[in-house]
Order: C-alpha cells, then sequence, then structure tokens
C-alpha cells in the first residue's frame, strides 16, 4: 500500500496548486497527511501560522480547539477546499479522501442509494458498494427514500456511507456530530468507531467536543493559535468508559489547556457546547 | 387520579351541562386555566373541494354575465351576450376557422417559446455558473432586457419581412430574457456547500450540472416558463396583427375592422382558455419533475 501522496487540487478556484513542493513520498512508512509549516492568512487575519501534522495510516486523529481556532480550515485544506498561504506551506494528502461534514448535504433530488453512490461511474458493482455500505448504517431499508423524508441522524448515517462506500484513505470528518441530538451523537459515535475498526482508513476528526474526542481518537491534538500546541497519545483502552478515572483526568488536562474552567471536575461541560466555527 | 374525575360544581357548569348536547367532559377547577393547544398546522384538504373552490370565481362571473345580458342590465353594445359570443363560437367551429386559428397561434408561440427557452435558458445557466460566463453575458443581456420586445415589431418586420419567421423570432425575444433572468438566479442560489460536498466526491462539469444543479434550479425554470408562456401571448397578439389570415391576434384584428363585440369577448375566452391550458401544462410538469418533492414535509 504505497500510494503516492498528492497536493490536494483545489476544487475551490480550480488553481493548481503545484509549487515548490511537489515531494513524491513512496516509502512504506510513508504517513497518510504530512504537513509542514502550514499558514492560512485570511485577509489580515492570520488563522494557521506554521501547522506541523503528521497522521499515519490508520490512525484517528482528533483536532480540538475552541471556535475559531482554525481547525476546520485546516480540515478544508486537506480536502482541498481552500487553498494554503503558497510559498512555504507544504501539504500532501492521499488520493482517495472523503469528507463528512456538519450538515449530511445530500442532493435532495437523488434518492438516498444514488447520493451514496455519487460521482461514481453507474454499474452494478457501484450500486452493490452502496447497498453494503447502507446496510452499514443501518439504512438498507432507505435505499430508495427521498433525502427530505430522513431524520437528521438518518441523513447524517447516509453521509457516512457515501464517504466510506469509495474506501478512502483518509476520512476527514468536520464535526460531523455537531448537529445531532445528545442521544444520536452517542450513537453516531459508537457507528463511527466500529467502522473505522473495519475500514481502518485514516481520519482527521475536527471537533470541539472532549469527550467525542477522548472517546474516538488515537490521538488529540489542540490547535491554539495558529499551531498544534497539545499532542497527547490516549492509552485509555477501547470502549473507553466515560467514568473512568483516566478519561476523568485526561478531560480535566485537556480542557485546561484550552483555556476552559470547569467547576466539579468538567462534568457538566460537554452540555455548554460553543456555536460551531 | 381520583381528584382529577371529580365533577366541578357551580352554575356555571350546571348551565353548561343543561345547554350542551353533546356530553361536556368537566375540568377540575385547579385545570381551568388550561386549554387544549390551538392547532397551528395545516390540515389535509380534500381534493374535489379544492377543485369546487378554486372554479367558483370563474363561475360566479359568468353567471352574473348571464344573467345581466338576461335581464337587460347589460346594454349589448357595452358587452356581448353570452348567446352571441356562444353563436360566434359555433360559427367559428362549424366553419373550421377555430382548430385553425388555435392551432395556428399554438404553433407560433411553441417554436417562439421553444427557442427563446432554451436561449435563455443557455445563457443564464453560463452566466450563473461561472464568472467568466457572467462577466461575458450578463451586462450585455440586463441592458437588452430593458427594451420593451414590442419596441423591436419595425426593427423585426425590416429582417425578417412579415411572414412565419418574423413571429417566431419575436416571441423568441419576448420568452429569453425571463429565462435568463430566473435560471441565472436559480443557479446562482443553488446551494453551495451541497455542490462543495458533490465536486469533493468527484462530480464535475456536465454529471455535476445534469445531476445537482439543475434539479435545484427547477423550481425557478418552471417559474420561469410560466411567466414566458404568459408574455408569448402578448407576443401572439403583436405578431398575428400583420402577415397572416389565422391565428387568434388576427381574430382580435377582425373583430376590431368590423366591430363585432361577441368576436371581441370571444378572443378575451380563448386568451383564459389559453392561459389555463398553460397553467395546466406547469403544474402537471412540477409533478412530473420534481418528484422529491412530493415527499418532503415541514420538519
Amino acid at each position: 500500500m504505497a500510494t503516492p501522496l498528492q497536493y490536494p487540487m483545489t476544487s475551490a478556484n480550480g488553481a493548481d496548486p503545484t509549487g515548490p513542493h511537489e515531494t513524491v513520498l513512496t516509502a512504506d512508512s510513508a504517513p497518510a497527511v504530512h504537513v509542514r509549516r502550514l499558514r492560512k492568512t485570511f485577509g489580515t487575519k492570520v488563522v494557521l501560522d506554521g501547522a506541523d501534522l503528521d497522521v499515519a495510516r490508520g490512525e484517528f486523529v482528533a483536532l480540538l480547539g475552541t471556535s475559531g481556532t482554525g481547525k476546520t480550515t485546516l480540515l478544508r485544506i486537506l480536502a482541498g477546499l481552500e487553498l494554503p498561504d503558497q510559498n512555504q506551506s507544504l501539504v500532501l494528502v492521499p488520493k482517495l479522501r472523503t469528507t463528512v461534514y456538519q450538515e449530511p448535504r445530500l442532493v435532495p433530488s437523488m434518492r438516498v442509494a444514488a447520493n451514496v453512490a455519487i460521482g461514481q461511474p453507474r454499474s452494478k458493482e457501484t450500486r452493490a458498494a452502496a447497498e453494503r455500505a447502507l446496510a452499514e448504517v443501518g439504512l438498507s431499508s432507505h435505499a430508495r427514500a427521498w433525502p427530505a423524508t430522513l431524520s437528521g441522524g438518518e441523513a447524517q448515517r447516509v453521509a457516512l456511507a457515501r464517504a466510506l462506500v469509495r474506501e478512502p484513505q483518509l476520512l476527514l470528518l468536520d464535526e460531523p456530530f455537531g448537529a445531532l441530538d445528545a442521544l444520536t451523537r452517542l450513537q453516531m459515535q459508537d457507528l463511527v468507531a466500529d467502522l473505522c475498526a473495519v475500514h481502518r482508513p485514516a481520519v482527521v476528526l475536527v471537533t470541539h467536543d472532549v469527550d467525542e474526542a477522548i472517546r474516538l481518537a488515537d490521538r488529540i491534538l489542540i490547535l491554539r493559535d495558529g499551531r498544534f500546541v497539545v499532542n497527547v497519545r490516549l492509552d485509555i483502552p477501547a470502549p473507553r468508559d466515560r467514568n473512568d478515572v483516566r478519561f476523568l483526568d485526561q478531560r480535566r488536562s485537556l480542557l485546561a489547556e484550552m483555556g476552559v474552567e470547569t467547576r466539579f471536575g468538567g462534568r457538566h461541560v460537554a452540555k455548554s457546547r460553543p456555536p460551531a466555527s | 387520579m381520583s381528584v382529577l374525575l371529580e365533577p366541578m360544581s357551580g352554575p356555571v357548569t350546571e348551565r353548561l351541562r343543561r345547554d350542551s348536547p353533546a356530553p361536556v367532559r368537566l375540568v377540575p377547577a385547579e385545570m381551568a386555566e388550561l386549554e387544549r393547544p390551538k392547532f397551528l398546522g395545516s390540515r389535509p384538504r380534500s381534493r374535489s373541494i379544492s377543485l369546487v373552490v378554486r372554479a367558483s370565481i370563474p363561475v360566479v362571473l359568468l353567471l352574473a354575465w348571464w344573467y345581466g345580458s338576461a335581464s337587460g342590465f347589460i346594454s349589448p353594445t357595452v358587452l356581448a351576450s353570452p348567446r352571441d359570443v356562444l353563436r360566434a363560437l359555433v360559427e367559428l367551429f362549424e366553419t373550421g376557422d377555430l382548430k385553425l386559428f388555435l392551432l395556428a397561434s399554438l404553433g407560433r408561440a411553441g417554436a417562439g417559446v421553444g427557442i427563446g427557452v432554451s436561449a435563455g435558458l443557455l445563457l443564464g445557466i453560463s452566466s450563473g455558473l461561472t464568472a467568466i460566463g457572467e462577466e461575458i453575458v450578463d451586462p450585455t443581456m440586463q441592458m437588452l432586457r430593458a427594451v420593451p420586445f414590442l419596441a423591436l415589431v419595425p426593427l423585426l418586420i425590416s429582417w425578417f419581412g412579415i411572414d412565419e419567421t418574423f413571429k417566431v423570432v419575436l416571441i423568441a425575444c419576448s420568452s429569453a430574457f425571463p429565462m435568463y433572468a430566473y435560471s441565472y438566479l436559480g443557479v446562482r442560489n443553488v446551494d453551495r456547500k451541497m455542490v462543495e460536498c458533490a465536486r469533493g466526491f468527484g462530480l464535475r462539469g456536465w454529471r455535476l450540472l445534469v445531476q445537482v444543479i439543475l434539479p435545484s434550479t427547477l423550481p425557478s425554470l418552471l417559474m420561469a416558463l410560466r411567466i414566458c408562456l404568459a408574455i408569448s401571448v402578448v407576443g401572439l397578439i403583436a405578431a398575428e396583427q400583420v402577415g397572416t389570415t389565422r391565428g387568434i391576434g388576427y381574430l382580435v384584428l377582425l373583430a376590431k375592422q368590423y366591430f363585432r363585440q361577441d368576436y371581441m369577448v370571444l378572443c378575451i375566452l380563448l386568451y383564459a382558455t389559453l392561459g389555463l391550458i398553460f397553467d395546466t401544462f406547469i403544474r402537471l410538469l412540477e409533478r412530473i419533475t420534481m418528484p422529491w418533492r412530493r415527499h418532503s414535509s415541514i420538519r
């Protein structure tokens, strides 16, 4: 599996971002994501200022940070939806990458199965794969349904099936549970954990929910002032129990790193979510 | 629970109990301030009732006209009576002119609207889709849009003569601009996030347009088609004033020349019928082309 990494082709304005860093990595130990000196400014506002990021194949990384710290911008750069500032940033990602956004972003005029298979050549194999993916997220019976008839959680599961049906090497999750209710969120987190354990893509999850990050990730990074200031590998065995002392300790220290003061050891914090960035 | 079932007593409840034909369910005093939630949603309506309501005002107008003429309240010099108009219709039908005129007018309108709508759609999409298309197309279209298409009549006659070409071109000109404006707006208003996402999943170019963008613009396009068809009727009157002996516009001209009240009213009714046909056609298109909309509801 030594697929060369490539620049994310931007679809934002069609410009080709091939800069001075057209490095091709082919070693077997090659990471799934390789980012160096990433800088991104919007006008005069510096959002990312020399961020470095490596994600190994099959690794689940969570990016934490309060609103406006540039987590989503970083993810959008990895997805090819934003261009980094050219002259110094190096961004390499695998060719096969898919994204799940905060909103399901389904095409309302396509039935669920067609939404899952979107952009793929029409064939028997594609249809079978879409049906398998829908079965994995528990929505086999909705294959012929229109997106407008789905609940929020169901629509988001379709979006997950659409992202996984291509067997991506890199799965980008942009606060995929942010718009869901608390109970659906818990179920979705379990579903994502299970499916990622089966498909083993490298995952970059952007979230501001500390519990979610601890529950799912192999490694947690905190973004502050345009750089990663914390890089914690989690050694708590899965499934991770919220009441485990190690879980609670981890949360307390991560919240402290994010500058959030907590009473009662932070038990209430998950409820008071900041607005989506 | 037994407390809740205790009936209230007092003069008011006594009177209620006595006067009400249905058994009154009494509420204990501590719940007297509560009320049933008033239903704010919309209730499903029966199709037949809806149809009757739809038809009611046209039917009332027709009845008033008929009664007014029969009782002598409306003088025939002001408005021809329904009987005269009906006679004119039968006359026109028996000579075979009705069919001929309607087909001629519908043919011109169809060809003109077809050409105009295609051109407007093409320009609107290219203008809405890409920045370069917008820069090339939009300024010119916005300028030309301000020109009333009836002002083009003399110019078009000098270019194309007074035959069919001129008529079709005039109607095409009248319908290209509304189609352009609505398709441009429709493409512009497509959910950017959805398009971005579809591109991320490898949908590009032609397939992106056909599978994602165009279906989202369909409501705007059908609205535009409605307007184009309505405007084409105006174009028909202007176009059929010259160079033809067929068509509803020609019938209007004849009625004017011979001062035939009955034919004038008949023309108005024919136009109204055309409007009804067009509207039914668009409604049908809406149902056929947007099956996903039938299943959606407010959440």
